[in-house]
């Protein structure tokens, strides 16, 4: 297994939440380790944005412990070190009149912290982040006027700005046709290859996202499966039935990159600039 | 406060109304963006409620005969702002319920405290259309020092409140403190109401609270622009109302929210005419 002396960026134990009474994970545990990258499946309603929301301390567990980086969650200061992509980022009010550099300025603003005004070296970090999603032509548009996939591009840039240790992106490739999210996921896996990024992705759509990742789970109130992907592969039937309720054969993504033109200019996510 | 001593009525009129053209505006935009304008409209109306429970407190008790009652409709909207907010997380789908319920409070709380009172017509009419005229030395300094912090803490704050105004959740993810932000939201909405109240008045203070911004919305592409052109409309209202209420001799309050309209229609048609994207360096295609 890639990294197996790596230390833990996240540790879960024993985790239990519920809405009400209505109980959405039940002893959740996982451990991810530095320079992973975990695919994070399950379906729809089976409590994935509830669990990334534990993670990120915007909600409360109810039972068990999260550790961040080696400190309980609850007491966990230093939030510039990881970056979300919310799975709602793409329903702000699009008539906010906002540029792209003010949208990605917002993510080091818990960095710079209170009383204190962006510097030159900041500008700079804002627009490599900008330069890195391949966003630089559009810096100074509003951000309303840009299709969903470049919004998209922008909210990952604003969760690259702070250069994050730990990546958490909930379904950041839903209304994303198919061809951008394969372009998408090669910026990602550039991101853990070259920076050395954690990265959690979450999708309910396990089939593109699995040649990419190191590891994969499964989520469905309870955590099915945690492990490396050829441990997963070697499991795949038996896991999906016990998820989906039936063996959803997800379409073979054999097909090789070779017909795929990455060199037309897409409405998308893709390409990595470093 | 020398400087203060040595004006005019009518200079102090001007400076408490430039003062509060430019803070306005800027409030303005945060609750622009956050969809939140109706709010000046709650607020006022509870602060009325602190000015005559102030009006009244005076009259029965020395203690606080010399008590300015700007002060206490202060400290109304600051908890009718703090209850805006409760209700709002209380009533979590349908959030304007807040609204109605705080103005008839503040309304009919009012009017209670109006018939006790034993007040005459004219300052009721002040607070309630605004006179600059009116504008003692006592009330510029309540100005001024409003004007102050509420600038202070849009100063220091700005990254937090447009992070916030944008996306909570990040927000909070990105390390800002959304529960103490809010909370200071409110204490500034508070402030810039009551700074309002003896210039425009009580039913004319969400005028300068949303029509330079509303003006300004139609051409601004960043939050920054929004600012910047919601102070010069907001500067224009204020300069234009007094000046042409002196030589028409009309209400000042009235003729600042009525040149706030003139700019917002005159921007509307302007953006009408020009071609779209004017004001965008790329070509149009
Ligand atoms: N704010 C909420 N209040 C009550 N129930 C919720 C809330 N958010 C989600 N749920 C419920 O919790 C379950 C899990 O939701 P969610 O975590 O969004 O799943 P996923 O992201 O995997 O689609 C669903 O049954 C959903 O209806
Ligand atoms: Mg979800």
């Amino acid at each position: 297994m890639k990294n197996s002396a790596a230390p833990y960026v996240l540790e879960v134990k024993n985790v239990s939440f519920s809405y009400g009474k209505q109980m959405v994970l039940e002893d959740i545990n996982m451990q991810v380790r530095k320079g992973s990258f975990l695919g994070l499946v399950g379906p729809n309603g089976s409590g994935k944005s509830t669990f990334m929301k534990l993670l990120l301390g915007l909600l409360k567990a109810d039972k068990g412990n999260i550790e961040l980086f080696g400190s309980p969650v609850q007491s966990f200061r230093d939030w510039s070190r990881i970056g979300f992509v919310s799975q709602k980022a793409n329903s702000f009010n699009s008539g906010f009149p906002a540029t792209v550099f003010e949208v990605v300025a917002m993510g080091l603003y818990g960095k710079v912290g209170l009383f204190r005004f962006l510097k030159k070296e900041h500008k700079k970090k804002i627009k490599e982040a900008i330069g890195q999603v391949g966003m630089e032509q559009y810096m100074h548009k509003n951000i309303g006027r840009l299709s969903g996939g470049q919004q998209q591009r922008v909210f990952i840039a604003r969760a690259l700005v702070s250069e994050p240790e730990l990546l958490i992106l909930d379904e950041p490739t839903v209304g994303v046709d198919a061809d951008s999210v394969r372009n998408f996921y090669d910026m990602l896996k550039e991101l853990n290859d070259k920076k050395n990024i954690t990265l959690i992705l979450v999708t309910h759509d396990i089939g593109a996202m699995s040649e990419y990742v190191t590891d994969v789970a499964c989520l469905n109130k309870c955590l099915h499966f945690h492990g490396n992907k050829n441990d997963f592969e070697v499991n795949r039937e038996e896991m999906m039935t016990a998820m989906y309720g039936h063996n959803v054969n997800v379409i073979e993504h054999n097909h090789s990159h070779d017909h795929h033109d990455h060199s037309h200019d897409h409405d998308d996510l893709g390409g990595v600039r470093s | 406060m020398e400087i203060f001593q040595q004006l005019t009525f009518l200079e102090r009129g001007i400076a408490a109304g430039l003062l509060i053209g430019f803070i306005s505006p800027l409030i303005g935009a945060f609750l622009l963006v956050r969809r939140m304008t109706i709010i000046s409209e709650g607020l006022s109306h509870v602060t009325l409620t602190g000015i005559t429970a102030g009006v009244l407190m005076m009259q029965t008790s020395a203690v606080f005969a010399f008590i300015n009652p700007l002060y206490t409709g202060l400290l109304a909207a600051l908890a009718g702002s703090l209850l805006i907010e409760k209700l709002r997380q209380v009533y979590k789908h349908f959030q304007e319920l807040a609204i109605p319920i705080i103005l008839s409070a503040g309304v009919g709380l009012s009017a209670v405290m109006i018939s006790i009172a034993e007040t005459g017509y004219t300052e009721w009419y002040a607070y309630l259309f605004g006179s600059i005229l009116t504008v003692t030395l006592s009330d510029l300094l309540f100005i001024f020092l409003t004007g102050v912090l509420s600038m202070l803490i849009i100063g220091f704050f700005y990254k937090e409140l447009l992070s916030i105004s944008f996306d909570q959740e990040f927000a909070s993810t990105s390390g800002i403190s959304v529960r103490k932000i809010n909370f200071l939201f409110s204490l500034l909405i508070a402030l810039v109401i009551s700074m309002s109240m003896k210039v425009v008045g009580i039913l004319l203070v969400g005028a300068l609270i949303t029509l330079p911004v509303a003006a300004a919305i139609l051409f601004a592409k960043s939050f920054r622009h929004v600012l910047l052109l919601g102070i010069i409309f907001g500067e224009a209202a204020v300069l234009g109302g007094i000046v042409s209420s002196y030589y028409l001799n009309v209400a000042t309050g009235g003729m600042i929210v009525v040149t706030g309209i003139i700019i917002l229609i005159g921007a509307a048609a302007v953006k009408k005419l020009l071609p779209e994207g004017f004001f965008s360096k790329e070509e149009t295609a």
